[in-house]
């Protein structure tokens, strides 16, 4: 185990996003380990509510002083919520990044691509030989 | 909240009424002025000359600069800028020669505009140059899209991909991208050469149709030399794409090698690297473009030809030519003239037997200094390096200390520190790049300035943690700075 | 050996440190076959030749020391202090390298913090970077960052006719790559037409302020017209005008680009010269290029630092919007201390000396037979004269007379063939308006 937090339950893509599922809506964040590696986040940007979004478009943007990373979402669908408060407190992400930061709720259309993803165990392997 | 400063800004010096110059009488009747489309406010500051003059001499003393030493940033050249190459472009016959002036009136500039480019391609055995790009990246841009438009005159539109090693300047993937083409990236193999099974695979697999070219620098940024450099070229020619030479390190060609020859069909140089212009603490840049035959029709205009030939005791008349299918235009009027100047003198200091002296010496330094420190300092490819060499920036035993420390400890040292974390595929990377302007006691110094900072990272690590500790300033606060984002200061600021 | 400083002696030695036995055996690496070509290049020079010969070049140019020069479209022949030329001339600062090391790069720094300062006080933006190459590529770069805030779904871009060809030019060659549409200019239309053209398809608008012929348009109408739609409106000004012209933050512009080399940059054959790009906060992070914000030091001390840094290509490689590295630094500190000699009071001055000049011009010329100036709307120090003879022509016999003339409409407007385009600045005594004038009555 590396010295980040990979709670259990939860869906992780190699991009380094989390995945929430709750009926057909996903909440979406970035984990630990990257909020880790990219250090003192200092901005980010989402589309909008009621965007439409396809497996594996982007939903926003975070940036760090020395970094900016693109987000995906792994399912297509409605963006229902967008996490505002990070626009202002954009350090959250770094405090929390599966609580308070998390960061958009999609309503799905279909979870299939999740199963595709990793579950706690498989990503911190993935992280470990990162 | 910050209360110390280091100088007060220039809207901050200064009180209302008072101007930094002393403005003529108007000799004409005044016209009425429109006041329906006058601005209200103007919100400049209000300062005298000696105060204009003060605060930015007190500036430029907070800046480390090459006339104050050596400057061993890999990557960007930093020689030193001849004196006289800046009374040349002050001379009024350049400084006031206006871009627009019909042809018959610059034909002082057009000549030598035209020597420029046939020297430039006769030391990098191309067909034709132009002057035209800005800056390095805008030559880089220049030839992807001469890259790009020749594939689709050859009806070769499905010709999408640049390959770009991952060694690479950042600029190379983001000029394939605004040139509406696609990076793909190849690892380097152990000895920092471009990787050529990957190489092949690219070019003999599912992409060979749709390689446009490959971008590469050489040396690499590593600053070593393709041994295997004609294999590459060959490899991407036999797939249909062209090659495009990153010109950044030509310092380290002159006289040695000509891309050309090597079968090179592109390149861009720096004008304000290996051929001295100043780099202006950022900037302006001047970035030539050399190419083939193939591509001669292509490229940004305009370019300077001979369009009557010299009659006699007439010489030939000069004038600005667009080339045929030229790709466009860059910029506005032709170029960086100031720094095509400043190149002319340069060269013609040096002349023939000069120029390829330039190479010899910068390379001599180079490997002068890595032979030094390779004894102190971790060298990930060990062999003859070109006009520069990366180290890792770590030392065994020191743990918390990384190159980034080293760096800002060198300016206590009176040093300007190397380039820092790139290239990106060596870990701790310090790239060191002398020039051959830099004398044997300088070069000395600054080893044994590295000598004692290794010493210091085992013996007191957080002297190094904490530097510099000398500079006008300590570290900044990047975070607040990416956070607050004032950019602007308050007074300056529309109501 | 010119600017080398090693004597044999210093070879020697660094030869047996490295362990070679010449020079020449460094280059192992090099093909063989490719390696030490010879050069056919001049041979070297003594510094006294090399001075002799730039002069020698130099004088077979006319230049603004032996000519009245009346030429401006797009480079400007304005007074530079002599402040300016001594400041540029410290190696502190025109031999530093880009600000990568704050600590020992505040000189840099806080000057170009100053011109970003300047420069959003002319444009009433909020935000202005540290340079672009020129107005033409400041204005390619904001076609860019309207593309980028559409999120590349709006494919039409408008560019009033009024804009200088060559920026247009520009424009296209840096989107030649894209899949959008550059429309407006290929007609001669007015404002009221541009504003036509705008749909929910339309990413920008741009027009040129002072246009490109001299006169300021209305543009009243034109930011609500584009917001309406959705599009940014991007205003190309010249800052010399905005000494006294509402600036593009007032008429409602969401950018505003230019060329800046009239503020304390010569004209030097038409490079380098000195972008500028200012924005509403808005639009900051879609700003491509350096850009210097404020913060403090380990101690809290004020200083300046490269912010936003993840845009740029050295970070975001493929990703970034644009390839751009070099600023323009040090015409942008020659802007900065032009602009701090000029000040409020000065810059005016300037500003009203141009235009009283241009309008003295504008009513001399005006008055002769066979000439006619375009006075249908207000304009600075440029202005639009229709002449009786081919525009060559008259520049010839105005050459004889020591005078560099206007710019020849007709090279790229069809409908303006023997029309001349002058300019007019505080460099321009009464004397040589006098002798403009009188020599174009003789060509009448």
């Amino acid at each position: 185990m590396g010295d980040w937090q990979t709670p259990a339950g939860l869906k992780y893509a190699k991009s380094d996003e989390w995945f929430a599922v709750q009926g057909d809506t996903v909440t979406i964040g970035i984990t630990d380990y990257a909020q880790d590696q990219l250090n003192d986040i200092v901005y980010v940007e989402f589309r909008e509510e009621g965007e439409s979004l396809d497996a594996g478009d982007s939903f926003g943007e975070v940036e760090s002083v020395k970094a900016a990373a693109e987000l995906y979402s792994a399912v297509p669908g409605e963006i229902v919520a967008v996490n505002a408060a990070l626009e202002d407190e954009p350090e959250v992400v770094n405090a929390d990044p599966f609580g308070a930061g998390w960061m958009v709720k999609i309503r799905a259309d279909d979870l299939a691509p999740l199963e595709a993803l990793m579950d706690a165990a498989a990503y911190d392997s993935y992280c470990q030989g990162r | 909240m910050a209360t110390e400063e280091l100088q007060p800004l220039i809207y901050d010096l200064g009180s209302p009424g008072r101007i930094g110059v002393n403005l003529p009488e108007c000799d004409v009747p005044a016209a009425s002025l429109p006041a329906e489309l006058l601005r209200e406010s103007l919100p400049l500051p209000e300062v005298g000359e000696v105060q204009v003059v003060r605060h930015f001499v007190k500036l430029s003393k907070l800046n480390y600069s090459i006339d104050q030493g050596l400057y061993p940033l890999g990557s960007c050249t930093m020689k030193y800028n001849p004196k006289i190459n800046e009374d040349a472009a002050r001379l009024p016959g350049f400084a006031q020669l206006h871009p627009l002036t019909d042809e018959d009136g610059c034909q002082g500039a057009l000549y030598l505009m035209r020597e420029l480019q046939t020297w430039l391609g006769e030391i990098s055995g191309f067909k034709a140059v132009s002057l035209s790009p800005a800056a390095g990246a805008q030559g880089e841009f220049a030839g992807i899209l001469m890259i790009r438009q020749y594939h689709l005159d050859r009806g070769d539109a499905q010709r999408d991909v640049i390959l770009v090693p991952d060694s690479a300047h950042g600029t190379n993937p983001a000029t394939v991208t605004m040139a509406g083409l696609n990076a793909h990236e190849l690892p380097a193999d152990s000895q920092g050469n471009v990787d050529l099974q990957a190489l092949r695979a690219a070019c003999e697999g599912d992409l060979r149709e749709r390689i446009a070219g490959m971008m590469i620098t050489v040396p690499s940024t590593l600053g070593l030399f393709e041994s295997t450099i004609l294999e590459v070229i060959d490899a991407v020619h036999a797939a249909g794409g062209l090659m495009y030479m990153d010109g950044a390190n030509m310092n380290a060609l002159m006289g040695v090698v000509k891309p050309g020859a090597l079968g090179f069909d592109v390149m861009h140089y720096n004008l304000h690297k290996t051929f001295s212009t100043p780099h202006g603490g950022g900037g302006p840049g001047s970035g030539a473009v050399g190419v083939n035959a193939r591509l001669a029709p292509y490229l940004p205009g305009p370019i300077v030809e001979i369009v009557e030939e010299e009659e006699g005791e007439e010489p030939p008349l000069y004038g600005f030519v667009m080339p045929e299918k030229s790709i466009g235009r860059l910029k506005a009027f032709h170029g960086n003239f100031g720094m095509h100047l400043r190149a002319y003198a340069y060269i013609r200091v040096y002349g023939d037997s000069g120029i390829r002296d330039v190479t010899r010496y910068a390379v001599l330094n180079a490997n002068y200094l890595r032979a030094r420190l390779m004894a102190t300092y971790h060298l990930p490819y060990p062999r003859y390096c070109g006009h520069e060499f990366v180290l890792e920036g770590h030392i065994e035993g020191a743990d918390a200390v990384h190159a980034l420390d080293i760096s800002k400890r060198l300016m206590d040292y009176g040093f300007h520190p190397p380039t820092n974390y790139f290239p990106l595929i060596v870990p701790e990377a310090l790239l060191i790049e002398p020039t051959e302007t830099e004398v044997k006691e300088d070069l000395d110094a600054f080893v044994a300035a590295m000598e004692a900072i290794a010493a210091e990272a085992l013996r007191e690590p957080e002297t190094l943690l904490n530097a510099p500790h000398t500079a006008p300033v300590r570290r900044l606060d990047e975070v607040k700075a990416a956070k607050e984002l004032v950019l602007c200061c308050a007074p300056a600021l529309p109501r | 050996m010119s600017y080398i400083p090693h004597t044999e002696a210093d070879t020697r030695q660094m030869l047996a440190a490295i362990g070679v036995p010449s020079i020449d055996a460094l280059f192992d690496a090099v093909p063989a076959s490719h390696r030490f070509p010879a050069l056919d290049l001049p041979p070297p020079m003594s510094e006294m030749q090399a001075a002799s010969e730039m002069l020698a070049i130099s004088e077979a140019n006319d230049h603004g020391g032996d000519f009245a020069i009346f030429r401006g479209a797009g480079a400007y022949h304005h007074f530079i202090p002599s402040v300016v030329n001594h400041i540029l001339l410290r190696g502190e600062f025109y031999t530093a390298y880009t600000p990568y090391q704050p600590e020992i790069s505040q000189g840099t720094l806080q000057a170009t913090y100053e011109y970003q300062s300047m420069m959003c006080a002319l444009t009433g933006m909020d935000a202005a970077n540290a340079s672009h190459y020129d107005g033409a590529t400041s204005l390619a770069e904001a076609v860019t960052v309207a593309l980028e805030a559409s999120r590349h779904r709006r494919k039409k871009v408008i560019l009033s006719h009024a804009i200088h060809p060559q920026y247009r030019e520009v424009v296209r060659t840096y989107h030649q790559g894209r899949d959008i549409r550059i429309i407006g200019d290929r007609g001669r239309g007015e404002i009221v037409d541009l504003i036509e053209m705008l749909d929910d398809n339309t990413a920008m608008i741009a027009v040129q302020y002072p246009n490109f012929f001299g006169q300021i348009d209305d543009l009243s109408t034109l930011a609500t017209a584009a917001h309406q739609v959705g599009a940014l409106l991007v205003i190309v000004a010249n800052p010399m005008a905005l000494s006294l012209f509402k600036s593009p933050g007032e008429l409602g512009a969401d950018i505003a680009v230019g060329e800046a080399q009239p503020l304390g940059v010569p004209l030097g054959f038409g490079g380098p010269y000195l972008g500028y790009f200012a924005t509403r906060k808005k639009h900051v992070r879609r700003i491509a290029g350096r850009i210097i914000g404020e913060t403090q030091d380990a101690d809290g001390k004020r200083a300046y630092v490269m912010t936003l840094r993840p845009r740029e290509q050295d970070i975001k490689r493929e990703r970034a919007s644009s390839n751009i590295c070099t600023n323009q630094g040090l015409m942008a500190l020659a802007a900065s201390i032009y602009l701090a000699l000029m000040g409020k009071n000065g810059l005016r001055r300037v500003g009203e000396l141009n235009y009283h000049k241009a309008h003295y011009a504008a009513e001399r010329i005006d008055r002769l037979d066979g000439y006619s100036v375009d006075k249908s709307k207000a304009f600075f120090n440029e202005f639009t004269v229709a002449c009786p003879r081919p525009i060559a022509d008259i520049n010839a016999a105005l050459l004889e007379a020591g005078i560099l003339g206007g710019y020849d409409l007709g090279q790229h407007y069809f409908h303006l063939q023997n029309h001349m385009l002058l300019c007019v600045t505080e460099m321009n005594s009464k004397e040589e308006i006098d002798r403009l004038a009188d020599t174009l009555a003789g060509l009448a």
